[in-house]
This record gives C-alpha cells, sequence and structure tokens, in this order.
C-alpha cells in the first residue's frame, strides 16, 4: 500500500480564490492510499517546503502531489523539496490547479470539483511512478556559432576566450556581416569598420577559434552537449594559403556581376574579395557568375594565367566536414525587406530611391563614392533628400505588423551625416512616431534636429514619382493636417528588418521554432530571451528580433554565457523519463523503429532496444505498439488509464 | 427551467504546446467552461487509441487530443503520427454510431490561450444537446 502526501496551496487568492482548497485537502485526505493532506497559503515559500519535507519525513510519505501552478513553474522546487527529505524526485508529481482550473473558471464549486478530480488522477499516477536516477552524457567541449556578423563574433570571442574551441560558420565569403557596411553607428557616430575589423582580426587570430567562411550548416542531430553537425564547405576555388591579394585577377576577369557588399551600387568581378579589410583576406570565385563554371564550359582561365603563386584551382570541389559540438549559437543576422514589395515608393522603377543599407555606402569613405553622397542616376550632389521611415515595418494591413526598432535611429543618423556632407542640403524624415528609447538616443535625435536642421513630418508617404528629374513625394503632415509635397533629389526608405534569407529551413535542421513574423523564437519572451526552445541552442542578434549593434553584442554575450554554462560541465543529465522495453513482450515488429523521432530505437536479437541518451520520451513509440511493449517509464499505458479511472470517478 | 447537461471532457493536452496553451489562457485569466479535465501528456503522439476507448468506456461524453500544430510538434514529427492515428480512431468511433462531436482533435501552440479557450467552449457547447454518452460507456 502506497503511502502518498497531498499538498494544496491556496496561492494567496490565486487558487483559493475560486477553489475551496479546504475542500480539496479533506476530499484527497479520502482517497484510498493518501495518508496526508492538508492546505497551505504558499507551498512554494519557505515554510511551504519545509512542511512538505516534514510530512514526507514524519508520516514516511512515500509519493507526493503538490496540487499548484503549472508544472513548468515549480515542478523543479518541489522535486528539489522531495529529494532533500530522501524521497527520490521522481516521486513527486504536480496537480496544476491554478491555470488550468482556478484562473480559468468563476463558478466555485465547479472549479472546486474540478480540480479535486485533476488532484485524484495525479494521485493515482504519481502511487504508480518508479525512483528513477537521471540519465548522465558526457559534454563535447566545443561550441558551433553559425553566422559571422557582429553578434557571431561576439559570441565567439566570448567562448573562446572562456577556453573552449570554437567553430564559427559563416556562409558569405568574409566574416562581418551587415555591421562592416555600414559607415558610421549611432550615437557616437563611431566608423563602423574601426570598430569592427579588430574584432574580426581577434576572431582570424584566435588559437581557439576555426573559422568556415563560404561554408553553410547542412545537417544536425544530437542534443545538448552531444550535436553533431555537418557542414558543408562551398569551393572558393582560390588557394588562401598562397594568394597575396596582388589583385591581378580581377584586372582580367571579363565579368562584372552586382556587387553585394555595395548592396548593388556597384559592380564587382566573378573572381572577388568581398571589401578590403575581409577576413579570411582572400579571393573568391563566383561559380555561378564565372564562365570556366558553366557546364559548357567556355575556357576562360584568365585569372588563373595571371596568378603567380599559382592560387587558382578550378578543380576545388564542395567538401562536408562533421564536427561534433556541445552548444550552438544561432546568430544569422537579418536582411532588409524585398523593396520589390513597396512599388508606390517607386524602388527599382527610379535609380535614386534607396534603401538604408545602400545610402550606408554612400556614405561610407569604403564605399562606391568614396563617402561623398551622390545620386547613383547622374553623378550630382542631392539638395532636397526624404527619408521614409517604417517603409514596411508598422502596418499589418500590407506589410509587417512589427517595429523594425532601428530605423528611427538610423535615419536621424542617416539625416545628420547627410547635412554633414551636404551643408547647404535639406533632410526631410516622414515619421510614424520617433522612438529613441536607449541610452544617449533621444540626445542623438535632438541634435539631428537642432544642430542639422532635419525636417521632421509626421505622416506617411502615398507615393514617390519621377517629374522632370525631380523625385515627387506625396505625403501628409498629420500634425498640421495638411497634405505636403516635396520636390526631392533622393529618397531613402527604411525598410523592415527580416530574418536572413535562409532562417527558416535552418530552424528546421536545428529543430528550432519561428515566431509569427518569422524570426527566431526564444524559450521565454522575458526570463529566457537567448535560449530557444531546444536545450543547448542559443540566439544571438538580429535573427531573434531587430535589434541594433549594442543589443546585439550584449545578447551575444549572453548567448555565450550560457553555452559556456554546458561546455564547464564535465557531464550532462537527461531526464530519466525514457522509454524502456518489455522484452518479453516484444515480438520486434520494428514499429517503433520506424516512427521514433530522434532514431533512439533498433532491433537486437529480434527486440526493440532503446538508447537512453537519444530517447527524448515523446512517447510515439508506445502509442504504435500493438503489445504495450515500448512505454515511457512513469507515463506508461497504465498509468493513464488510472488517470483517466480517477478523473471520471469510475 | 432544467439545468443543462453538463458534459464531462477528457482532454489529453501535449506538454509543449496545448498544455503550455492552456496555462497562458490561466495567466490571461481568460474563462472558460469547467467541464473538461485536463491530462498532461508529452506528446500527442503518445496518445493511443486505447486511452480515447478507455475515456469514453469510463463515462466520458467527449475526449479532446489536442498538439503542437503539424510542422511545430516538439518532438518533431509526433503530431504527425498522431493526425494520421486519430483519423482511423474518428472514423472508427463514427462508424459504430458515436457521435462526430463527441471525440476532437486541435492544435494549440503555446501562444494560443484564445484559441484554446474558443475550442472548449464550442465543444461544450456542441457536447450539451447530445446528453450523456451511453454508447461505449461500462455497464455493470
Amino acid at each position: 500500500m502506497k503511502r502518498t502526501g497531498v499538498f494544496v496551496c491556496h496561492c494567496g487568492i490565486n487558487i483559493a480564490g475560486t477553489v475551496d482548497v479546504k475542500k480539496v485537502a479533506a476530499e484527497l485526505a479520502k482517497h484510498p492510499g493518501v495518508v496526508h493532506a492538508e492546505d497551505y497559503v504558499y507551498m512554494c515559500s519557505d515554510p511551504g517546503q519545509n512542511l512538505i519535507s516534514k510530512a514526507i519525513k514524519e508520516k514516511k510519505l512515500d509519493t507526493v502531489v503538490v496540487a499548484c501552478c503549472s508544472p513548468t513553474l515549480h515542478e523543479t522546487t518541489f522535486r528539489n523539496v522531495a529529494k532533500i527529505a530522501g524521497l527520490n524526485p521522481y516521486r513527486c508529481e504536480i496537480a496544476n490547479i491554478r491555470e488550468q482550473c482556478s484562473w480559468v473558471h468563476r463558478d466555485r464549486s465547479k472549479a472546486t470539483q474540478k480540480a479535486i478530480s485533476i488532484t485524484r488522477s495525479v494521485v493515482e499516477k504519481v502511487r504508480r511512478n518508479e525512483s528513477l536516477e537521471d540519465v548522465s552524457v558526457p559534454v563535447t567541449k566545443r561550441a558551433l556559432v553559425i553566422g559571422g556578423g557582429i553578434a557571431g563574433i561576439q559570441a565567439s570571442l566570448d567562448i573562446a576566450n572562456a577556453g573552449f574551441e570554437v567553430i564559427l560558420v559563416e556562409r558569405s565569403p568574409s566574416i562581418g556581416g551587415h555591421m562592416s557596411q555600414l559607415s558610421e553607428t549611432f550615437p557616437t557616430l563611431d566608423c563602423s569598420q574601426c570598430i569592427l575589423t579588430p574584432k574580426m582580426v581577434e576572431v582570424a587570430k584566435h588559437p581557439r577559434i576555426k573559422l568556415m567562411t563560404y561554408s553553410e550548416v547542412q545537417e544536425v542531430s544530437g542534443f545538448v552537449g552531444n550535436f553533431k553537425v555537418k557542414i558543408l564547405k562551398k569551393p572558393t576555388y582560390v588557394d588562401p594559403d598562397k594568394c597575396t591579394l596582388c589583385d591581378e585577377c580581377t584586372k582580367v576577369c571579363p565579368i562584372v556581376v552586382p556587387n553585394e557588399f555595395d548592396m548593388g551600387l556597384t559592380g564587382r568581378r566573378a573572381i572577388y574579395i568581398p571589401f578590403p579589410q575581409a577576413i579570411p583576406a582572400t579571393y573568391t570565385i563566383d561559380e555561378k557568375a564565372c564562365p570556366g563554371m558553366f557546364d559548357t564550359a567556355i575556357a576562360c582561365g584568365k585569372c588563373a594565367d595571371v596568378c603567380k603563386p599559382g592560387a587558382i584551382n578550378f578543380d576545388m570541389k564542395p567538401e562536408v566536414v562533421e564536427v561534433d559540438v556541445g552548444a550552438i549559437v544561432v546568430a544569422t543576422g537579418y536582411d532588409l525587406y524585398d523593396k520589390s514589395m513597396m512599388a508606390e515608393y517607386g524602388y527599382g522603377k527610379y535609380p535614386d530611391v534607396l534603401d538604408g543599407l545602400q545610402f550606408e555606402r554612400l556614405l561610407s569613405a569604403s564605399g562606391p563614392t568614396r563617402g561623398r553622397i551622390l545620386r547613383p542616376s547622374d553623378k550630382k550632389e542631392p539638395k532636397e533628400v526624404v527619408f521614409i521611415q517604417c517603409a514596411g515595418s508598422r502596418d499589418p494591413e500590407l506589410h509587417w505588423p512589427y517595429c523594425s526598432k532601428i530605423c528611427c535611429m538610423y535615419t536621424a543618423k542617416h539625416a545628420m551625416l547627410y547635412k554633414h556632407h551636404v551643408h547647404d542640403g535639406q533632410a526631410y524624415i516622414f515619421y510614424i512616431d520617433i522612438r529613441s528609447g536607449g541610452k544617449n538616443y533621444e540626445e542623438f535625435v535632438h541634435r539631428a534636429v537642432e544642430e542639422d536642421g532635419v525636417l521632421y513630418l509626421r505622416g506617411k508617404v502615398s507615393r514617390v514619382f519621377e517629374d522632370n528629374g525631380k523625385l515627387i513625394v506625396w505625403g501628409v503632415d498629420t500634425l498640421t493636417g495638411k497634405q505636403v509635397e516635396i520636390a526631392a533629389d533622393m529618397v531613402v526608405l527604411a525598410m523592415a528588418i527580416r530574418p536572413s534569407k535562409g532562417t527558416e529551413e535552418l530552424a528546421k535542421k536545428l529543430k528550432i521554432a519561428l515566431d509569427k513574423d518569422g524570426f527566431l523564437a526564444e524559450a521565454h519572451p522575458k526570463l529566457r530571451p537567448v535560449e530557444s526552445m531546444t536545450s543547448g541552442i542559443f540566439l544571438a542578434g538580429a535573427a531573434q528580433a531587430p535589434k541594433d549593434i549594442p543589443e546585439a553584442v550584449g545578447q551575444a554575450s549572453g548567448a555565450a554565457a550560457k553555452a559556456v554554462a554546458i561546455l564547464s560541465q564535465e557531464r550532462l543529465f537527461h531526464s530519466p523519463t525514457v522509454a524502456r522495453v518489455l522484452r518479453n513482450l516484444c515480438t520486434g515488429c520494428a514499429m517503433c523503429v520506424n516512427v521514433c523521432p530522434y532514431e533512439a530505437i533498433s532491433l537486437k536479437e529480434g527486440k526493440a532496444v532503446v538508447n537512453e541518451i537519444l530517447c527524448e520520451g515523446c512517447g510515439t513509440c508506445s502509442a504504435s505498439c500493438l503489445r504495450n511493449a515500448i512505454q515511457v517509464k512513469n507515463l506508461t499505458p497504465y498509468h493513464i488509464q488510472e488517470m483517466i479511472r480517477a478523473c471520471l470517478g469510475g | 427551467m432544467a439545468e443543462e447537461f453538463e458534459p464531462r471532457i477528457v482532454a489529453f493536452l501535449c506538454k509543449w504546446c496545448s498544455s503550455a496553451g492552456a496555462d497562458l489562457a490561466g495567466v490571461s485569466r481568460m474563462e472558460y467552461p469547467p467541464n473538461i479535465i485536463p491530462i498532461q501528456v508529452m506528446c500527442s503522439g503518445s496518445v493511443s487509441p486505447l486511452y480515447i476507448f478507455s475515456a469514453l468506456s469510463h463515462g466520458a461524453d467527449g475526449v479532446l487530443v489536442s498538439g503542437c500544430h503539424p510542422g511545430d510538434c516538439h518532438y518533431i514529427k509526433g503530431n504527425y503520427y498522431a493526425r494520421r492515428r486519430l483519423a482511423l480512431v474518428k472514423k472508427l468511433l463514427e462508424y459504430i454510431g458515436l457521435e462526430p462531436q463527441r471525440f476532437q482533435m486541435s492544435w494549440v501552440s503555446a501562444t494560443e490561450g484564445i484559441k484554446f479557450t474558443q475550442i472548449v467552449k464550442d465543444l461544450v457547447r456542441e457536447l450539451q444537446p447530445l446528453g450523456p454518452q451511453n454508447k461505449l460507456r461500462r455497464k455493470f
């Protein structure tokens, strides 16, 4: 006969306000096998925990049910209480009578009855629980960081500086991300590359960071502490060890394609280095553009002819590298919203309608105009520039409902820098609200208005069209209630921030969730902002939500700290509520083997065998077994049957 | 006026999505009828047809199985198995003459407290006119 103790929490009035907790305790006291039942105002408080501990010892309880809030909140708390009192923690279960009972009902007697039913069913479950010990697994002391922008760089450096190996995977030929494209950064106007490139160099030189550029994550399996990752290393066709960066190859390459680094404002050759400070400092042949690479190979090979060190190798093949890592940081960053979606602003039709990143390139000293603001169409200095904020953001009807967060600040910066370059020019900014929360951000916007005379117009723009060499902007100023028409020389759109291309596919490979807007979903919006729902996988930077550089860096350091917390363990513990095979019932039909999502079940000598380390305890196997020969420990069909019987009172 | 029939419903909720969605309904202080008794399972894929028959034979007037949205299963694909398996159960129950409303499946994510509330309200409203379920109830 079991000796079960039931502890009913009032949670102040959160439970006791709707549920008659005294009655729940009294009814449960009558339940067969229950030798102790009491209620208390806050079970999770110290006195509450002591009360459970005391009852376990004095009444020699062998199983415990705490009827309180959701198990996601205090299951660990109460299982620890049981453990300290000398009970196996898996002999303690939670009956959720707050979130799924008292908080959603008003009728006191019905809610009380429901709380009794829930608690009874959990009592019947816990009575059948066995004592279990956590499954322990060793930890691979190495991290994978996906994405080599500022967030990925920071996370890699922090993990490596804590003493662990890091593999940093970046899909483009250089690390640096969008930050390397920026001119100056708000609110201090630091030169972006000047503060970024030392970190890029540190990554390249770090003895514990293995940098894999032009590479992509192909497949991920395993679990926290023990992930197995396949990484596809795309061929660059240039041997970085031989390349001397003499740049002779680009002078002879006959192919010109749009330059991604300059957001298409300039061209680049098929063999190229993304930007002068690129890390690794080497050239890459774009196989989509190079005529030597087509199936119907046109023999070009001009670059190879002029390459004195013989660094060019057309026979380089894609390579798949397999690595073991203990933790993963995903920092895949953002892209701007597809501008072709905003036809009303004339993007694509008029060359002088730019997006924010293109304007950054115009401002940049390393950009196509060497930092002079010139119109792409006629290379003349624009005297009137209109900036349009929220292009695609805060527009639930047509585009995206969320705020892209960084555009208010960077548009203020753009307008300010424009004035620093073109003293007699005028900048106009159309805005919905100015969101300048952040240290020294509000002061920065004021500086734009007061010192640089930027004209802010509160309202939206309906249309941009060309007339007589000018871009006519039709908008509304909602503060004066008047329509506004500006004949501008250039229009800059602050496009919505979107998760970078390929985020969805990567999330599927990693088995992590996306939020409603397609960004990577954090485990808890407030308390677990850098963790994904999958243990051991952490999030950093704009892949999780639009964010500026300081926030991305802060989150990257947070994700790194979380990864280090795993890597610094010798062994990790895994829930022991995994599947078990009853060998005498198993016929070896292999139905469970086929349905297991983790490939944790195999057949040995004609019977199913479970790998307890791989098993996550989902129970899909048990529902497929015709003989109940495979069951999840402490949640077997027998447990469920008894729970059903108890809650229906039959 | 005669008191309205109060159906008793057993709900198998997966831990990661639907039970979390039901928790969110609680946290957001939404309200739904207390006719539903939740049993938390790890995954909708672990819900054996026997659980449904067992609940009906013990006198449940309705059974709900709720999991993560297809494609969003915490266990990758458990809910796909649930969907296929339970669709057969539903057909079987209808074949033997049980009203189709008595066994339902739904997909409720951890952020869909409102949806969970609505599902319970609709289920109770659909079951009320049917009266007690006696077809599969054990008689002894």
